[in-house]
């Protein structure tokens, strides 16, 4: 279903200058500790950090990644800090951030969580 | 999001048109707001004029930091900025119009006496087979990852589709070190004879010059494939291939990254559920909002400004916003006809100059059938994963247009509420019945026009009217 971060090369790579000019935003994504950049939201962190899936589908399952980056498709859903059904790239990245895939509907009784 | 309860004017959308028509607004003494999504003024095109890492101003070149003197004239303005927001209803309260608006989890409700629409363009659906695997992006998603982040695709990527950007994408990524294997360019044989008439006026606009130079990079940059008829997205998990037929010749290359573009439509969602009159511009193939010279439209009191009125690119938007801006202002009073016509003439002047050449380019990439009407198992509907061939079985079924679509099949009634599929369907649907799209008509859009979730509801302050109702209910059980 997902692939995991590991399996993937990044698909997009920062330029030089991109690396140096902004701070450094400590995020984890599913867990994991990732270095996203002042600037990025969370779809564009995700792609920086190689993933290309960020969801599954409610009617089929299928992997789905962000697509138009413009807040239009809603492709980019993820979990934030607990809370489902974020539009990532809408989301500008905080320090601290969890960020986390997401699998197909979400469910109804789930209250968000507090991020701790 | 820091707001306060009235305004005057109310724009939605910090793009060309937004951001001008502030500045006019303001010029003029009105209290005014900018509502946008994004978290920095500028729009898609201007994205990130204020943040981005590219320093290079070469990368991405000066119609990109054309908008700097406009976000500035912006930022010297007493108007009220609300980045981070989501304008997700208007309705008429009071002679003005009441704003639902959320931002960081917030709604608030917001009152103002006019409303200016700049809710810019979005890119036109491109159904082709695969195109919802991860590793398909739309060729504009790229560009905003650029920059906004300074991110680069990295590793093997093809372009595919038709129309100016699509070739500004490939030079602009070649330039940063993308590794652009293709180009494959949709534009059908001969279109070159349709748009011939508007020739003239293309070749003395100011698009010519510029057009030419994208032309060139592009051709530096990556190979050109002519005349594509077919291309399909391959791949199990995410892309791995793509396919393409161009006269005798298919062939499959391997792609980490295919980039999509057939041109932009204007975003009509939140004009169509206020309900303002939208038309099918057989020309630019989409709806679009019926207005005047000043963007009025039907609605009285709401404004639509730059592509979200048709589109015409980001100089033309922003004289439309000026115009929108002047007509606000002597509408709520602040000057009369004569002196609003009188600092008019330079916008027009410069709507007439960036408007020239649009006939041209519109005719000539003006995208083929078969890229905006598939068939079979293509995916129309990336929401609620509905087909090409589901929708043309429902026309014969009897169902008629878009609407009744939901209740067949659940089309459009994803996250997304029709952006992506709205005029794949409507057309499709047009096609199979043989009469025109304007005929069909779109999705109707209703309140609010992007998910908010219940406790934001909840959480917003109650109304008289609305405690009182509840409480009659009450009483009389």
């Amino acid at each position: 279903m997902h692939e995991s971060l590991k399996d993937k090369l990044p698909m997009f790579r920062r330029l030089p200058e991109a690396q140096t000019g902004s701070g450094s935003v400590p995020v984890t994504i599913d867990g994991r500790p990732f270095a996203a950049h002042e600037g990025d939201s969370v779809a564009a962190a995700l792609l920086a950090a190689g993933v290309q899936a960020c969801r599954t589908t409610p009617v089929s399952g299928a992997g789905r990644g962000p697509f138009c980056m413009m807040g239009v498709c809603f492709d980019c859903l993820v979990t934030i800090d607990g809370r489902p059904n974020q539009q990532g790239c809408q989301t500008p990245v905080r320090t601290g951030m969890k960020i986390e895939q997401q699998s197909g509907a979400r469910i109804a009784v789930d209250a968000p969580q507090q991020s701790s | 999001m820091s707001a306060a309860a009235n305004y005057d004017v109310a724009i939605v959308g910090a793009g060309a048109a937004g951001l001008a028509a502030a500045v006019e607004c303001a010029n003029a003494g009105l209290a005014t707001v900018v509502f946008d999504e994004q978290p920095t003024p500028g729009g898609q095109i201007y994205r990130a004029i204020t943040s981005t890492p590219l320093v290079d101003r070469n990368q991405l070149g000066p119609d990109y930091w054309h908008g700097e003197r406009l976000v500035h004239q912006f930022e010297n303005t007493d108007v009220a900025y609300a980045p981070r927001s989501t304008v997700w209803s208007v309705t008429r309260q009071d002679g003005g119009f009441e704003m639902g608006v959320s931002g960081d989890g917030e709604a608030r409700l917001i009152m103002v006496r006019h409303v200016i629409l700049a809710t810019g363009a979005l890119e036109r659906p491109f159904p082709i087979p695969g195109w919802t695997l991860p590793g398909v992006m739309a060729a504009g998603a790229a560009q905003i990852l650029l920059k906004s982040s300074g991110l680069v695709p990295d590793g093997r990527v093809v372009l595919a589709g038709t129309g100016p950007l699509l070739y500004l994408v490939a030079a602009q990524l070649a330039r940063v070190g993308a590794k652009v294997e293709r180009l494959l360019d949709t534009t059908p044989r001969g279109r070159w004879r349709a748009a011939l008439p508007r020739a003239i006026e293309f070749l003395a606009s100011p698009y010519f010059v510029k057009g030419l130079a994208i032309l060139r990079d592009a051709n530096a940059a990556t190979s050109i494939v002519k005349h594509v008829e077919r291309v399909e997205a391959l791949g199990k998990q995410s892309l791995e291939r793509v396919r393409f037929v161009a006269g005798d010749q298919t062939e499959e290359i391997a792609t980490d990254l295919l980039l999509l573009h057939q041109g932009v439509v204007p975003n009509i969602n939140l004009s169509n559920a206020i309900g303002c009159e939208q038309r099918w511009d057989n020309a630019q193939l989409a709806f679009v909002p019926v207005v005047d010279a000043w963007g009025a439209s039907s609605v009285a009191g709401v404004t639509i400004a730059g592509d979200g009125a048709g589109i015409a690119g980001a100089r033309a938007a922003q004289a439309r916003g000026r115009l929108a801006g002047l007509y606000a202002a002597c509408v709520l009073g602040k000057f009369d006809t004569v002196a609003r016509d009188r600092a008019a003439v330079l916008a027009r002047a410069e709507l007439a100059r960036f408007s020239r050449g649009r006939a041209f380019v519109d005719a000539m990439y003006r995208p083929a059938d078969s890229f905006r009407m598939p068939e079979g198992d293509t995916l129309v509907c990336r929401c609620e994963e509905v087909t090409a061939q589901q929708v043309v079985d429902a026309v014969k079924l009897g169902c008629t247009g878009p609407n009744q679509m939901k209740s067949f099949l659940r089309c459009g009634m994803g996250p997304c509420q029709g952006r992506f599929c709205g005029l794949t369907v409507t057309e499709l649907i047009a096609r199979a019945r043989n009469v025109s799209p304007g005929e069909v008509g779109h999705y109707r859009l209703r309140f609010p026009i992007k998910p908010i979730t219940l406790g934001e509801l909840a959480a917003l302050p109650q109304t008289e009217a609305s405690v009182q109702a509840v409480v009659r209910i009450g009483k009389s059980h």
